[in-house]
């Protein structure tokens, strides 16, 4: 899609005097965009003003002046929680292992895609590999349990039949490995599907390129290394960044349906934590303080991580 | 043929080409065996399924485990809510993303700064869990059909897609509507609309994905509220029974589904039941999607 923008339009005419007569003659523009601006208020900058509960003893029910300011009270509580620690921990884990995962083998199955040379084998193969990223959690969850089982999941009848293991492993009552399952059951589920902005990236180098790698006598593993790769690298820091940006906001939703109480030190993310306590309790004052702190957070690193990349690379995306 | 060029190419690049076709058959195993083991276990006979060694094909094949989740009244509403929220939710997603997104794309329109900005901000910053459920309550939404499709209505970026698509159609058109006496509606519903269907197919995958996957929203606001039950909640409430938080289980019939055949089989019918619409579906749209993705993408 080339986008061959023909901006033949009227430049907005800069003077306060036509500001009414220019909104009569768009008024029908203003009222396709006026309803949204007011959704977008109530949804989106109405609960932005719910922060104001993480600083008060919150009382549902109660007016807005009504409620007891208690200053930092719940920060302080959330911050002498070994609890928060532990969810604190546990987000900033899973969010890693899924970055940096999540980020370098779906480069990799592009590159090795893109060398398929059998196009329908090659069409085959992606059409695939999307598939488990249109199903729901809750679908991926109840699968990757089944396969994970102890009698007769796939996993464990691998194993075994391998004769790696002499008994099947409980993947989903140990806390040690549900970090790993976590961050695997995202590769299985969005790996493919992370694919189709790399190999549009690659299908834009152009074929001459390689040509002239081919003559001077380049194997293909060098083809890759010299063409490719550099080919789809803006592409890769972009992308990079802006999964930098998402870093702490991890949710909850693999974590709630792939967790159990036995994996409970491990699973909890500070969204889980706010929704059990916050929720959960009905503690909405100190559920808002973790809402709070994650916000925080993750707009740091979306600085810190522009900022570096900026510094290296000369490109942004803010 | 190809056998001929592998046999002309030098060791290495034939190890090259080794390594590519098993990463990718190991790729396609990995992803496909854990759905056909799925749907093999869903159609064989429960008793038998406990015995183990299903693979791709079903052994005792059967339509038991089908007529019994499908005779649980839970299921029957899961999947009538979860088709009326698809559609709803797909169409006013569709209206609301491309009406702003026409508004935007417009740069004599006064507002379109503001707009933009203010829509543009709810990417970056949310309020958080519990403030919106704290709006939702005090709205009076909970236990609605409102709360699947008004929170969610406009995303910034489905409007920022369409706005990139309809940036690129040429503005004469606009204007030659405009000389024969068309207002700025009738374009966006006339011109725009019908030009921008690429976009809005994209657009449509993902909101309609979206709908029919949501379950978290049911979990929260309509948990008791059994004739607003969606049929990924009622999945979930299967899978989260029969594993070990137990004490989360709220559903009332399933035990009596239980009790006839084994919950793995349920677990496994309800699994297909939800997945097969998105099955038959994404194949056909794929050309669409994978538009939009690089579109969007590179776009924002």
């Amino acid at each position: 899609m080339k986008a061959i923008t023909t901006k033949v339009q009227p430049e907005p005419k800069k003077s306060p005097l036509r500001i009414w007569p220019t909104f009569l003659q768009q008024k029908y523009l203003y009222m396709m965009a006026i309803p949204f601006v007011l959704w977008a208020f109530v949804f989106n900058y109405l609960p932005l003003w719910g922060w104001t509960m993480a600083f008060q003893k919150y009382k549902p029910g109660k007016a807005f002046f009504e409620q007891k300011w208690v200053g930092l009270q719940y920060f302080r509580e959330l911050f002498q929680d070994e609890q928060f620690f532990n969810a604190l921990r546990n987000t900033l884990a899973m969010s890693l292992m899924g970055l940096l995962a999540g980020f370098i083998i779906p480069i990799i199955f592009a590159i090795l895609l893109n060398e398929v040379r059998l196009q329908v084998l090659k069409r085959f193969v992606q059409t695939v590999s999307y598939l488990p990223h249109f199903v729901s959690w809750v679908v991926a969850a109840g699968i990757i349990s089944k396969m994970l089982s102890t009698d007769n999941g796939a996993v464990n009848d691998l194993l075994l039949g391998l004769h790696l293991i002499s008994e099947p492993i409980q993947f989903m009552a140990k806390g040690h490995l549900f970090w790993g399952i976590v961050t695997a059951s995202d590769v299985w589920k969005e790996t493919g599907w992370n694919t189709i902005i790399y190999l549009a990236a690659i299908s834009g180098i152009g074929p001459e390129l390689y040509e002239a790698a081919r003559v001077d006598g380049a194997s293909r593993l060098q083809q890759v290394r010299h063409i490719t790769m550099p080919g789809i690298r803006t592409t890769i820091i972009i992308l990079l960044i802006m999964s930098i940006g998402h870093l702490i906001s991890i949710g909850f939703e693999k974590q709630f349906l792939l967790g159990n109480n036995l994996v409970r030190d491990y699973s909890q993310t500070l969204d889980l934590y706010a929704l059990n306590y916050g929720l959960g309790m009905g503690r909405f004052s100190f559920g808002t303080a973790i809402n709070i702190f994650n916000s925080v957070v993750s707009v740091i690193l979306l600085f810190v991580a522009n900022g570096i990349f900026k510094k290296i690379t000369k490109e942004s995306i803010i | 043929m190809l056998s001929k060029k592998l046999a002309a190419a030098p060791w290495s690049d034939r190890i090259f080409d080794l390594v590519v076709y098993v990463a990718i058959t190991v790729v396609t195993i990995a992803t496909l065996y854990p759905f056909l083991n799925v749907l093999a276990i869903s159609f064989n006979d429960s008793m038998d399924s406990i015995k183990g060694g299903i693979t791709i094909f079903p052994r005792v094949f059967t339509f038991k485990n089908y007529e019994t989740i499908f005779a649980y009244s839970g299921l029957m509403t899961g999947l009538k809510i979860s088709i009326l929220r698809t559609i709803i939710g797909t169409i006013l997603g569709l209206i609301s993303a491309s009406m702003l997104a026409f508004t935007l794309s417009r740069v004599d329109f006064q507002a379109r700064k503001f707009v933009s900005t203010f829509l543009a901000l709810t990417m970056y910053v949310s309020g958080g869990l519990i403030p919106i459920y704290i709006l939702i309550k005090n709205l009076h939404m909970m236990g609605t059909f409102g709360v699947y499709v008004l929170p969610t209505l406009v995303s910034a970026f489905n409007v920022f897609v369409i706005r990139s698509f309809i940036d690129g159609l040429p503005y004469a058109l606009q204007e030659s509507a405009k000389l024969d006496g068309a207002n700025d509606f009738t374009i966006y519903w006339r011109i725009i609309l019908p030009l921008t269907k690429p976009a809005l197919a994209t657009i449509a995958l993902f909101l309609a994905v979206g709908q029919w996957n949501s379950w978290f929203d049911t979990y929260l606001y309509n948990g008791s509220k059994d004739e607003l039950t969606t049929l990924q909640f009622e999945l979930m409430k299967v899978i989260q029974s029969t594993t070990t938080n137990a004490d989360n289980f709220r559903g009332r019939n399933m035990t009596e589904v239980m009790a006839q055949i084994s919950p793995e089989s349920v677990k496994m019918a309800i699994t297909i039941v939800v997945t097969v619409p998105i099955l038959v579906v994404y194949p056909f749209l794929q050309r669409y999607f994978v538009k939009g993705m690089t579109l969007g993408s590179v776009k924002s």
